[in-house]
């Protein structure tokens, strides 16, 4: 069993410790609010680990240089928020049509365009999606505390290595800026995953078969890069059954994992009449109030809350749908994940939505309040 | 829910309040305590209002937020304008009297020190301040151990600081002692 102890860290801290803890050794950015303290702990750490940290002269190559880097064979983080995000959006994609495995940061403030800089909002959730174009695979976690954020990063960095995916930590500025008292293991002691131990003699960059581990360049394998879609090797293509085919591949590999990647919880009664679904910091609020609801006053409440919200954990939440009457959609945005839960509850239950967009964390008395209408 | 402590730290930018919440909170940890500190962003950094929050429980801590705060603590005259309406009559409030001249209402128990005066004429340094605000608030409420507190301040402080800083600390318990001693610088007791 690890050896670990509490420690003060902010959330922000914690995805560079838990980034740096699953062997990320190279960081390029672009620094800014409310994601810049990411950027600063990892010019800090990273040379003394001899890794590199880049300060490049913008999001769009700093996304360029990750995806370098991690051809090279390093294992990649970078870090931004809102405005930021919208720069990445199509070297993202290029990540993801390659196959090239980077996790990108996004501590979200409240948009639209440059927005508040300093307040929190869950506005994101969609562009995270949908950011960049084309039918296109992605994995998306949203912790909601210091502790996860820390786990949920080096998750990140496994899957993104093991799947050969890029994925996106979706923080909110409330955690990302928080301290809290955390319990986190020596270095050494995690689990980090290598995907590229066993090469194939007859190894191809995007073998049809299935999940190949990415060879970093000048380990004696020749292959092409590209943001067109490919043949096996790398080579671009307009074949409409390899187009097809290509496309079916790389959604298949989140398929495949799916209980890997979709991570949620429940905690509350057994059989619940309203159900609280949420993600990010709100989880926070809703905590307190079902603590009160339902460890207190034994109220038929629950609370399902979503470290993935990418893919979307639609299978739990018809599950949830069956039994309760209602489903409550807290957010920190005019309301985004609501039609998800919609889509996958079916009619079964009631999904109402509970929306804060004036750049203030939800309040637990918000929640209760609603709750308080079928209770 | 009774253990739940909520400490608001106010005043200007550049007092050191947001380090002062950062110190009390790893010492919270160190008293094996659970704790989570938030503080105020922005243009507040450069000058204007400064504020931070931190929560101490025994039991997990949901909300991060501070809502309801068992402690106040006031270095400026806008802060003390601004939050003593906010906080209940049982809240302990703690004020720097070198910028804060009241009014002093008679319904809360309002203990004005003159925190960063003593530390400029008793220590010599203005800087310390916030260490000497956090002894008060300790010696006030016995929030974390005495000892693992002082400790906190020493591994915390910049090198070579660490005991200027444990003597403001200390000079704040004893501020805060005679204070209480004398009834000096409690509210009804206070000019206006």
């Amino acid at each position: 069993m690890a050896e670990t102890k509490p420690v003060l860290m902010q959330g922000n801290e914690a995805c560079a410790e838990g980034a740096i803890s699953a062997g990320v050794r190279f960081y390029a950015g672009y620094p800014i609010t409310p994601s810049t303290e990411i950027a600063e702990h990892m010019a800090a750490r990273l040379p003394d680990l001899g890794g590199v940290f880049i300060q490049m002269e913008d999001e769009i190559a700093s996304m360029a240089a990750v995806i370098g880097a991690s051809i090279g064979g390093m294992r990649t983080l970078t870090a931004t928020s809102g405005p930021g995000f919208s720069l990445k959006q199509e070297n993202l994609g290029y990540a993801i049509m390659a196959e090239i495995p980077c996790v990108v940061v996004n501590v979200q403030r409240m948009g639209p365009s440059t927005g508040v800089p300093t307040a929190p909002a869950q506005g994101d959730v969609m562009q995270a999606r949908w950011g960049t174009h084309g039918d296109h695979p992605i994995i998306v976690f949203s912790p909601a505390s210091v502790y996860e954020t820390f786990y949920l990063t080096i998750a990140a960095v496994n899957l993104s290595q093991k799947l050969r995916q890029p994925v996106i930590m979706l923080l909110d500025e409330v955690i990302g800026h928080m301290r809290e008292k955390v319990m986190i293991p020596e270095a050494g002691k995690l689990l980090v995953e290598k995907s590229s131990d066993n090469i194939p003699a007859d190894w191809k960059p995007y073998d049809e078969k299935g999940l190949t581990p990415l060879v970093p360049f000048g380990f004696g394998h020749y292959y092409h890069v590209t943001g067109l879609f490919h043949d096996q090797y790398g080579f671009p293509t307009g074949d409409p059954t390899q187009v097809e085919r290509a496309l079916d591949r790389i959604h298949g590999k989140l398929e495949k994992y799916r209980d890997e990647i979709v991570l949620t919880n429940y905690i509350g009664h057994k059989e619940p009449r309203v159900v609280i679904i949420t993600y990010g910091c709100t989880v926070r609020s809703a905590r307190a109030v079902v603590k009160k609801a339902y460890w207190q006053n034994r109220l038929p409440v629950g609370l399902l809350s979503l470290q993935t919200i990418w893919p979307f954990p639609g299978k739990e939440v018809a599950a949830i749908a069956k039994q309760a009457d209602v489903i409550i959609v807290p957010e920190m945005n005019m309301g985004q994940i609501v039609g998800e839960v919609e889509r996958y509850a079916c009619g079964n239950a009631e999904v109402v939505p509970l929306n804060r967009y004036d750049g203030e964390m939800m309040s637990p008395d918000q929640i209760s309040e609603l709750l308080g209408r079928w209770l | 829910m009774s253990n739940r402590q909520e400490i608001l730290l106010t005043g200007a930018g550049g007092q050191g309040l947001i380090l002062a919440s950062i110190v009390l909170a790893e010492a919270a940890v160190n008293d094996n305590k659970n704790v989570v500190q938030t503080q105020s962003y922005g243009p507040e950094a450069r000058g204007g209002a400064s504020m931070a929050g931190v929560i101490i429980d025994v039991d997990t801590i949901e909300y991060p937020k501070v809502t309801k705060p068992s402690v106040l603590l006031c270095m400026n005259q806008a802060s003390f304008n601004k939050y003593i309406p906010k906080v209940e009559p049982g809240c302990t409030i703690i004020v720097d009297s070198t910028f804060v001249s009241g009014p002093y209402r008679e319904d809360y128990k309002i203990n004005a020190l003159p925190i960063t005066q003593a530390a400029r004429e008793q220590l010599g340094r203005e800087v310390v301040a916030n260490m000497l605000a956090l002894g008060a608030i300790n010696a006030a409420t016995g929030l974390v151990d005495r000892e693992i507190f002082r400790e906190s301040i020493f591994k915390l402080a910049p090198k070579g600081s660490g005991e200027l800083n444990q003597k403001a600390f200390d000079l704040g318990y004893r501020l805060y002692n005679e204070g209480m001693g004398q009834n000096l610088g409690i509210s009804s007791q206070t000019p206006q």
